[in-house]
């Protein structure tokens, strides 16, 4: 069942959320990434929450005006509308009033959904039209997805990414040093508020999908994702987007698989488990990675240690000490050092002793601010300088017989 | 209006929206000052899979259980936030973002597969409340009050909300100084050997308490605007911490007062026949008068602080 969803097999409503919630995820991905490098991830849930009351109302108008009301264009357009308007006050409210960013983003989510709540009342106590449709925004509802709607999600989608495009480069400048952008005469305030808007867009056109409370998940998680896997914002954008279509595509094939599987919240839990994994396993970033940078510096700073103790005669009780030593061929089995060991013991208590004298020297001031205790001194001074700190230390001396 | 009509039809819900909305706006103030005004929200959003994990354990829609199945959901997640803001590196919004929405979703999902059919469980319930259908039956007016079998029949919500008010109120009462001092500068707190991080997590918990009490008598609309708006609105009125506490119990009652009364009786003024969701009208009254003390507040301003760009 789950193979034929993944290839498309299970019927015209199943293939077009599929494909929508694959657009979906990319549009998403790409832009929340942007959001996400400008450390305002959660501007985007005021934003989602924002687009309540202008369902309501564009329903309400539309139902006025002698329409059926569930036109999505429409109620899209009001959605898009009030969510601009919850924007500009969120704007408005951080940079002319005292209010820190979030309680600005606290403020307008709760204010505008609870205003939202109320139009739902109304509408649902007015008895017109056939309102039922439009709580399914809460969460999204694909059962009834039209080819229209698709259509919508997928201009919607396309126009995002064109538009990301072309204004990538102020957007990846404003996110990373909003001071330097200022200075370049890039006009910083409007590269935010465009920003917003392509997240507003996403927003808009996701409501039918994954509906206004679970859209920022697909804004925030593909592109923290990404993140974990390079250092470069491009590439941060491409795998973001990629991870974003990739969960769409799956969540939708998942949900369209088996009975009682919504499928906006399935797309959230599939794009979590790609973030599950990535924080494990990814390298550089990833938890198992700096599990073993941890261990592979505990091994040296052992190694070291337990070559210190050699080289001074001091007996060595610790256990992984040993065990290092003896793995490494530098002692036997019963703690005597072997020959390869007592030459690495040497040259580990005299690099000690050349940092020493590198250390007291004022004229080794830079070099003598790497110590740490393990560095090679080889890869701070040159050869000469070392010869000349080997001069005043002196040379092995004969044991006269 | 009389008072057999009012006091078994509006008293109680009235009382416990104006209790709800003030033992979320005291933890709020803290919270905002902090910059952790979303704490609310994520909680607010987790509180969903609790509260249906405890139904699926228990199999009863029964208030303990799931108060604490609520209260575990949002233990969880502070503690999974804070995992993956410290392991992966993120920005605290963006790990706070990661967690919420796959709790709830979760929470969505675990919702859409057990049968809730025969059982008052959905997400519109979780969202809105219902504040309308507190109502105290036993009542037949004012005389009510002071009638000890009458008020044997007072909703448990209310009795829930006055014992989680008086907590909330009795551990800002008890740490004042401590949170004073480690919500302006935690670093001087910690010189003089307040445990700040301690203090930052109960307090936290202390929000997610009053959260989940909130929660179950009013839906988590009121909980994030009551969280964030009194408190905001506060702050513009006034420079010391004291007068910001008292402003925000102000405004959270009066937004209680006022959004109860608006949806209750204000479609009828207007010749409408049925009210609107009293949760989402209390919200949006403390909307307006944060917009208010934004627009006319005297200490709206920040002062001496430089332009952000």
């Amino acid at each position: 069942m789950l193979r034929d969803a993944l290839l498309l097999q299970l019927g015209y409503n199943a293939t077009l959320v599929a494909v929508g919630a694959t657009l979906l995820g990319i549009s998403a991905g790409v832009t929340g990434t942007f959001l996400f490098l400008r450390k305002r991830a959660l501007v985007s849930d005021a934003i989602s929450h924002a687009t309540l009351p202008g369902i309501c109302l564009a329903f309400l108008l539309m139902v006025a005006l002698g329409g059926d009301g569930r036109s999505l264009p429409g109620l899209l357009a009001g959605s898009a509308l009030s969510a601009w308007i919850g924007l500009l006050c969120l704007n408005w409210l951080t940079r002319n009033t005292r209010l820190a960013e979030d309680a600005a983003i606290g403020a307008v989510l709760s204010v505008f959904f609870g205003f939202g709540i109320v139009l739902l009342t109304v509408i649902q106590t007015l008895g017109v039209g056939r309102q039922a449709g439009l709580e399914g925004f809460l969460l999204g509802s694909t059962a009834g997805m039209l080819w229209a709607d698709a259509l919508v999600i997928a201009l919607g989608g396309a126009g995002t990414l064109a538009l990301i495009l072309l204004i990538r480069r102020p957007m990846t400048l404003v996110a990373f040093d909003p001071e330097y952008a200022a200075a370049r005469g890039v006009p910083v305030h409007r590269v935010d508020l465009a920003m917003m808007g392509l997240v507003m867009a996403v927003t808009v056109i996701g409501l039918k999908i994954v509906g206004l409370i679970l859209i920022v998940a697909l804004l925030i998680i593909p592109p923290v994702t990404a993140r974990f896997w390079t250092e470069r914002s491009d590439r941060v954008v491409l795998l973001s987007g990629l991870t974003g279509g990739l969960a769409g595509y799956l969540g939708a094939a998942i949900s369209a698989s088996a009975p009682n599987l919504p499928t906006g919240p399935i797309i959230v839990l599939v794009a979590f488990a790609f973030f599950a994994l990535s924080l494990l396993v990814a390298p550089g970033r990833g938890v198992l990675a700096a599990l073993l940078r941890h261990l592979r510096f505990q091994r040296r700073v052992h190694l070291r240690q337990g070559l210190l103790a050699l080289a001074q005669g001091q007996p060595i009780y610790e256990q992984l000490t040993l065990r290092l030593l003896r793995r490494a061929d530098l002692v036997r089995a019963d703690g005597v050092a072997t020959d390869a060991g007592r030459a690495r013991a040497a040259k580990a208590l005299r690099d000690e002793k050349r940092w020493q004298i590198v250390r007291a020297d004022h004229a080794h001031e830079a070099a003598a601010a790497l110590y740490d205790g393990l560095r090679d001194i080889e890869t701070v001074l040159t050869r000469d300088q070392i010869a000349e700190i080997d001069s005043r230390i002196g040379g092995p001396q004969e044991v006269l017989a | 209006m009389n008072g057999s009509e009012f006091v078994p039809l509006s008293l109680t819900p009235l009382l416990i929206g104006v209790l709800a909305a003030v033992a979320c706006a005291l933890p709020g103030n803290f919270l905002v000052l902090r910059r952790q005004a979303l704490i609310g929200d994520a909680i607010s959003h987790v509180v969903l899979p609790g509260i249906v994990v405890a139904f699926l354990l228990t199999g009863v829609i029964a208030a303990w259980p799931m108060m604490l199945g609520a209260a575990g959901a949002a233990v969880v997640a502070v503690v999974l936030i804070e995992a993956i803001r410290r392991l992966g590196r993120i920005e605290p919004g963006a790990a706070m973002g990661v967690v919420f929405t796959t709790m709830f979703a979760a929470g969505v999902l675990l919702l859409e597969q057990t049968d809730t059919s025969t059982v008052h469980l959905d997400v519109e319930h979780a969202l809105y409340g219902n504040l309308e259908s507190l109502i105290w039956l036993d009542a037949t007016g004012w005389a009510s009050l002071l009638d000890p079998v009458a008020l044997a029949g007072l909703p448990v919500e209310l009795a829930r909300i006055l014992v989680t008010l008086i907590g909330v109120a009795g551990f800002i009462w008890l740490f004042w100084r401590a949170l004073k001092l480690s919500t302006f500068d935690a670093g001087f707190a910690r010189t003089l050997g307040i445990r700040t991080n301690l203090l930052g997590l109960a307090l936290v918990i202390v929000a997610a308490v009053a959260a989940v009490a909130a929660f179950d008598a009013v839906g988590s609309i009121i909980v994030i605007a009551m969280f964030i708006c009194p408190p905001a609105a506060a702050r513009m009125m006034t420079n010391t911490l004291e007068g910001q506490v008292g402003w925000s119990v102000i405004f959270a009652i009066l937004s209680a007062v006022l959004g109860y009364v608006l949806a209750g009786y204000g479609p009828l003024w207007l010749g409408a026949r049925d009210a609107v969701s009293a949760a989402g009208m209390i919200a949006t009254i403390s909307g307006l008068i944060l917009a208010l003390a934004a627009r006319f507040g005297p200490c709206r301003t920040r002062s001496g602080a430089p332009v952000q760009v």
